[in-house]
């Protein structure tokens, strides 16, 4: 009785199934699916090499710092990293002084009720704030930027396949529109006020070029600031921002696959040992 | 139960035959997972995958307890308090990588236990307890799993959660009614947030308790073996300690290596970029895909695209993937051949790796965006799946001619049944060949 109900219930499903793919294959052969203009002209991120790209490679700091300048003088004008805190720049080389210094002489100011009149207001940030938002809301950041969001950067290398390559690409794709795309899908020409860019997921983008010429930011350590190389230390900056723990995981890891390995080859031996008598007649 | 010859349990220090007067727990252990429990002598390494995933679960609850420790489940702070555990709390990024990752490996591990389960024919009498039992295991994982991954608030927790109680959806008439109220709203919110968490942390202690019946359940008939000849005497078993908690401390030791390397190198290569973006409904993700344990049947989910006359398509995929699972619970019933091991199984053999490559596809599938080929290429493969489990396993059984089994366990290891000299040692036990199963 199971038997039969079950070849029945199996026939109908494969059956329909296979109905199912005979009318998906006859439409996918009479009307086959339409190029899209992403699936075309869509770019996989650029190949760029970190310091931190190897399983055991480890943060630049210096090259960090250099990023944490770019976001500063740059990124912060739009982008909040909200789940960042002053205090954690002590993991990019900063000591207690300095990381006071960068709080209190930070353009946003970090929200506050006045202590006297219990009114809102804004105060110098101390170590123990996170980087103030530069808008006071979604709205605020909208109306300010033609209509669209800039997203929070904390976990953007995180939140991309790819992430560190996807910034550092996005940051160095910006580019006029190819003819070959305008005469392929005409209807695709980047709106007014939007940017070409072929690594962002639907072309074209709202932020405007961020990083358009040499020197826009003057390093303190020497180092030429050209728009690929700010690209790249702002991808690190944003890459320790995701991950501030990346450093402490590998060396945790290494120590524990190293234990793992002793424990687990003494464990071969003991059960080699164990079985000794019972693998082969006695 | 157990056999006659199981050891027994004789506390020989004072303090313990005093616990063990008042209350048998050592003694329960013993004979649980202890030298009191006989087992097959020629068990392989896919015999290990029990216990790795109690390990795994372990694991699990550990890290997990310690985790809702620091988290908040409301939808305004949800995201942020699993990002402040990352960031500020001490080993927190490693209780959280080990939580996300340990969930794949439990699933790993439990699809190899499964797929044991499949070829060995694990599921047949007299273990058919043991199996349904699994299956309830299996099912309840797949709840917790789907809970789990819905509280860190990120976007593929949103849409996932709105996408899975949506499949509710689909039932005629009180569908939408079932889908609010599961989800305490319209949308996933706070409500359906707050419920997912306490029932996330529920489920993995059900899951204990099955757990423990799934073990009572095998210890009356006792563990199967890749021969599938059943234990006829004391040659042929060995005490569970130390023969086979050595083994399985070794194996214990390979999966916790390859459950390292992942954790500490590549914990969110297993992972979904979006669910590092915080949960916005107003934003929809373009390609909304579960975690790959669920992809196979994600993939028949979505491989029904005709409707059956009034039955919509839609409803149709939420049948055949609830089917899907559902199905196991009869394979017992299902397969009718006599001889449980796939080994002495030639046909059988074939059609379980085309099983194999099959739920692999579908799994791909499950993963790709749903456009051609992958619809077609899933259709094909869901249909192989059903066909596989109720048209082509009953016939195979029925029709197919199984090579010689072994006389017994003792024989198949050491090529002949019955050691010199051990035979005196064991009274009452006939040494004649006993016919085979196929026989």
């Amino acid at each position: 009785m199971i038997r039969i109900g079950a070849f029945l219930v199996g026939l109908f499903f494969a059956g329909w199934l296979l109905i199912s793919f005979l009318v998906g294959a006859v439409a996918f052969v009479t009307e086959p699916p339409a190029k899209t203009v992403e699936h075309e002209f869509h770019r996989d991120p650029k190949h760029v090499s970190f310091s931190f790209d190897s399983p055991f490679g480890k943060y630049d700091q210096a090259q960090l710092q250099r990023g944490f300048q770019v976001f500063k003088e740059v990124c912060s004008a739009c982008h909040s990293l909200k789940f960042v805190a002053f205090r954690d720049l002590k993991g990019i080389g900063y000591n207690e002084a300095e990381i006071k210094a960068i709080a209190k002489q930070w353009a946003i100011k970090t929200p506050d009720v006045d202590p006297k009149t219990g009114e809102m207001s804004t105060r110098d940030p101390i170590p123990a704030d996170y980087f103030p938002k530069p808008f006071a809301n979604n709205v605020a950041a909208a109306a300010a930027n033609n209509n669209a969001i800039p997203p929070d950067l904390s976990l953007m290398t995180k939140a991309r396949h790819h992430g560190s390559a996807y910034v550092y690409s996005l940051l160095t794709g910006f580019q006029a529109q190819p003819a070959e795309l305008l005469k392929e899908f005409p209807d695709a020409k980047t709106p007014a006020g939007l940017h070409y860019n072929p690594y962002f997921a639907n072309l074209n983008l709202a932020m405007a070029p961020p990083l358009t010429a040499d020197g826009q930011v003057t390093y303190g350590d020497g180092t030429k600031a050209t728009v690929d190389q700010m690209s790249q230390d702002v991808a690190a900056f944003l890459t320790w921002t995701a991950e501030p723990k990346l450093e402490n995981r590998r060396r945790a890891g290494l120590a524990t696959i190293f234990f793992l390995l002793i424990a687990t080859g003494l464990a071969y031996m003991a059960y080699q040992n164990i079985w000794a008598d019972k693998k082969k007649a006695a | 139960m157990s056999f006659p010859w199981a050891e027994h349990y004789t506390p020989k220090h004072p303090a313990m035959q005093w616990i063990d007067e008042k209350l048998p727990l050592p003694r329960l252990v013993y004979n649980a997972v202890g030298a009191g429990y006989p087992v097959p002598r020629n068990l392989n390494y896919f015999w290990n995958f029990g216990v790795l995933a109690g390990l795994a679960l372990m694991i699990q609850i550990v890290t997990g307890v310690i985790m809702a420790m620091h988290y908040g489940a409301n939808t305004l702070v949800a995201f942020g308090t699993v990002e402040q555990t990352m960031r500020d709390v001490n080993a927190g990024w490693l209780m959280r990588y080990a939580h996300a990752n340990g969930a794949s490996f439990f699933f790993i591990v439990v699809y190899l236990h499964i797929f044991r389960g499949l070829f060995f024919g694990s599921y047949k009498a007299p273990r058919e307890m043991v199996w349904l039992l699994g299956l309830v295991i299996f099912l309840l994982m797949m709840a917790t799993a789907f809970m789990g991954y819905v509280l860190p608030w990120g976007q593929m927790s949103y849409w996932g959660a709105k996408v899975i109680t949506g499949l509710f959806g689909a039932i005629p008439v009180v569908g939408e009614p079932i889908q609010t109220w599961l989800l305490g709203g319209f949308a996933p919110g706070n409500a359906s947030l707050n419920r997912f968490f306490s029932l996330h942390f529920l489920l993995p202690f059900v899951i204990a308790a099955v757990v423990i019946l799934h073990i009572w359940a095998l210890h009356i008939p006792g563990s199967s073996n890749p021969t599938g000849v059943e234990v006829k005497g004391p040659q042929d078993t060995v005490p569970f300690h130390p023969y086979y908690t050595a083994k399985d401390g070794f194996g214990a030791g390979v999966f916790l290596i390859l459950f390292a390397i992942l954790l500490f190198y590549a914990p969110n290569y297993l992972g979904h970029p979006d669910n590092y973006i915080e949960a916005n409904p107003l934003s929809t993700p373009a390609h909304i895909v579960p975690e790959w344990y669920f992809w196979p049947f994600y993939a028949i989910l979505r491989a029904f695209t005709v409707d059956f006359f009034f039955v919509p398509a839609k409803l149709l995929g939420v049948l055949a993937m609830f089917a899907s699972i559902l199905l196991l619970f009869f394979l017992p019933w299902l397969d009718t051949s006599p001889v449980r091991s796939g080994n002495y199984r030639p046909t059988f053999k074939k059609f379980f790796w085309i099983l194999i490559l099959d739920v692999l596809i579908l799994g791909y599938c499950g993963g790709a965006p749903a456009a051609e080929p992958y619809v077609m290429i899933s259709q094909v493969a869901a249909a192989y799946y059903f066909a596989h489990f109720l048209i082509i396993l009953p016939l195979i059984s029925r029709f197919e001619k199984p090579l010689p089994l072994p006389n017994s366990i003792t024989e198949a290891v050491l090529g002949r049944d019955v050691i010199e000299g051990e035979r005196e040692a064991l009274p009452g036990m006939g040494s004649d060949p006993q016919p085979s199963h196929a026989g």
